[in-house]
């Protein structure tokens, strides 16, 4: 089996892919898609940490991961209809013009 | 009749034990590969032409009933004239698409373009890997997630159709894909949820185990399977309506209305890939009435006990042919719906009536000791209440049609 | 994250999750494996796409960018740096190899005991979220048609 610290460092790979792709880019849905990608490697984590870790038969890693993802689908549910939302109000999805706020 | 059973079993056993001990594994697997690649198409094959010639039957016409073999005048002259009834039709078509100019779009995007047909057509060709299609002859028994792994599969082709419908920039295709898509995505729902009912009863999600569960015997001839309980029978109709949806089928094909749409989301795919949506088409129509036949019908069980000494791959099949026959008539019958009947249909009929279904299974588990008969009425009587209620409610908004004459 | 057309950076993001998907099987967790695909691939990615093409015409321009990108790069290579370094400096993580003869028939039937045993709780808040969630979402997308009637 591949050692543990190669799926640590692919899931640090991930998180830096989203989280830079949730600064960088500034379309709404691209910031969604960088938060899904930070979620799937935390998911990544659990998991590996539940395949190595001393008590397998628990399951508290798959659980885990079961909970993540459905608050990950219900997450991107909500976020995608606060976009189309916002777009129907403001046409716009970038992230930097919904200032209306900032007085 | 033991040794036609498992004919094809012994025929890969023999083959694979020629072979050095390190190909093994890998024939083995290839060997059950090709098999579908090679059974389900030419069944696909099959089914084109008798669709054609019972659509025709249904509309009184004949059909396709002229292409034979090609005589090749100058090589056989003496060979006679053979038409076949017009079933050298698919092999004419064939190679029609296979000769055809292969046109892309100049605005499309040529990638996602050439990668949809495939997109498509893969996954479904993996959701028959599981598929029990006879004893021991699942070319893949997931013992854990067998059903799983079909849907996981099926959920592959929307993002097909999207990227079909999309990459042909064409206003025709991004509609079909956006319908296509809205209507998978709802009737997937009933459609996960009506087999949840069969795995909950069965406690496996493995297809070959639930095949088996369904061997008990009831009334000493007939084979007890989920069709013959309340629930299955109301999860065998639900099944069956959100696998026509979910496959495209009329009445639900309005991803492709030719009246509407000219060809939906593959309107723009000409020649062979026009060829590849085609058999993806059918053979996801294949992989989902081969998994409700095994989830409700028996799987390659036969009906009756006296008739088990024909083998079970024959039950399969047969079973299989006789659900598509039921989809090309449904075809030949019914109008297709509207898009706001399609999705009052999905969210307000079926889904609450899959959900009541569940219910109703869990009550036959828990009235277990009771006398079948009162088990049977308990069931029966609450999804007819609902279905009746349901039913009622969703027609009520149909008041009498009032027709007003263009002036 | 790189890529101009936004459908395809969506597409891409479907591929990675499929590629993810796999790495799960690869760890023995058959059951989130193909859970990952029926829910990442099935519906999130699909969701985003249609949201892509219902808010189309809004491609950021280049210009008009107020954070500027390379600080972004910068926290996020920051980030990488530090959970890398941590990660291979810390000799209990490189010295794990795992039990690679594990048997893990267990883990679905388990996972439904638990699931309405231990975890019933989690599960029913996880019900009621989806469910607020479902039609907070349906809410907030209908609002404008509401207001034009």
């Amino acid at each position: 089996m591949n050692p543990l610290h190669q799926y640590l460092l692919l899931s640090a790979m991930l998180f830096s892919v989203g989280l830079a792709g949730a600064l960088v880019r500034r379309h709404a849905i691209l910031v969604l898609v960088g938060i899904e990608l930070m979620l799937n490697a935390a998911n990544l984590n659990f998991l590996a940490f539940w395949r190595y870790g001393g008590n397998p038969e628990a399951l508290t890693g798959i659980m885990f991961v079961i909970f993540a993802i459905a608050v990950a689908a219900a997450e991107a549910a909500v976020g995608l209809a606060l976009i189309i939302s916002i777009y129907r109000h403001l046409r716009t999805s970038n992230v930097d013009e919904v200032n209306k706020l900032n007085g | 009749m033991e040794q036609i059973d498992q004919i094809f079993v012994h025929l890969k056993h023999g083959v694979v034990a020629f072979l050095p001990e390190g190909l093994q594994p890998l024939v083995s697997i290839l060997i059950s590969v090709t098999a579908i690649v090679l059974v389900f198409p030419l069944l696909f094959a099959l089914t084109t032409v008798l669709e054609r010639k019972g659509l025709g039957r249904i509309q009184n016409r004949p059909g396709p009933n002229r292409v034979g073999l090609p005589r090749l005048p100058t090589l056989f002259p003496w060979l006679p004239k053979l038409r076949l009834a017009g079933f050298g039709q698919f092999a004419a078509d064939g190679i029609k698409s296979l000769t055809k100019e292969d046109i892309v779009p100049r605005e499309a995007d040529r990638v996602v373009h050439f990668l949809a047909p495939f997109v498509l057509l893969v996954p479904v060709l993996l959701a028959f890997s599981v598929l029990p299609v006879g004893r021991n002859m699942a070319a893949l028994d997931l013992r854990e997630t067998g059903l799983l792994f079909f849907f996981a599969a099926g959920a592959a082709t929307e993002l097909s159709v999207f990227m079909a419908g999309w990459s042909s920039h064409n206003k025709y295709s991004l509609l079909g894909a956006m319908r296509a898509i809205a209507q998978m995505i709802s009737y997937e729902i009933p459609l996960i949820l009506s087999s949840l009912t069969v795995v909950m009863m069965a406690g496996s999600l493995s297809l070959v185990t639930i095949v088996e569960r369904q061997s008990g015997v009831n009334f000493g001839f007939l084979h007890g399977w989920h069709v013959f309980t309340p629930w299955g029978f109301a999860g065998f109709w639900l099944f069956l309506i959100a696998a026509c949806a979910e496959a495209n089928r009329t009445p639900f094909d309005l991803p492709e209305a030719e009246s509407e749409l000219v060809a939906g989301y593959f309107t723009e795919y000409s020649g062979f890939k026009f060829a590849l949506f085609f058999l993806g088409e059918y053979l996801g129509l294949f992989a989902i009435s081969g998994l409700g036949i095994t989830l409700f019908l028996g799987g390659w069980l036969s009906p009756f006990t006296f008739l088990n000494w024909m083998p079970s791959w024959f039950w399969f099949f047969f079973k299989l042919f006789l659900m598509i026959a039921f989809f090309i008539w449904l075809r030949g019958t019914l109008p297709r719906l509207r898009l706001d009947q399609l999705m009052n249909f999905a969210w307000k009929f079926l889904l609450p009536m899959t959900l009541i279904n569940l219910v109703v299974a869990a009550l036959w588990h828990f009235t277990n000791s009771w006398n079948p008969a009162l088990r049977w009425l308990l069931g029966a009587i609450l999804l007819t209440f609902s279905y009746w209620i349901l039913g009622r409610g969703f027609e009520a908004k149909f008041r009498p049609r009032t027709y007003r004459y263009a002036s | 994250m790189s890529l101009r057309n936004l459908v395809h950076s969506a597409l891409c993001l479907a591929v990675s999750l499929v590629g993810l998907a796999l790495i799960y099987l690869g760890l023995d967790a058959e059951f989130i494996g193909w859970i990952q695909i029926l829910v990442y691939v099935g519906a999130v990615s699909i969701l985003i796409v249609f949201a892509i093409l219902l808010t189309r015409g809004t491609e950021a321009p280049a210009g008009r960018i107020t954070f500027a990108p390379w600080s972004g790069l910068i926290i996020a290579g920051a980030v990488f740096a530090t959970l890398a370094w941590t990660v291979i400096k810390s000799k209990a993580l490189t010295e794990i190899t795992g039990n690679p003869s594990l048997d893990v028939s267990f883990v679905v039937k388990n996972i439904g005991g638990k699931l309405v045993a231990e975890y019933v709780l989690p599960l029913q808040v996880m019900g009621l979220l989806l469910t607020a969630a479902l039609i907070g979402a349906v809410i907030i997308a209908l609002h404008e048609r509401k207001g034009l009637k």
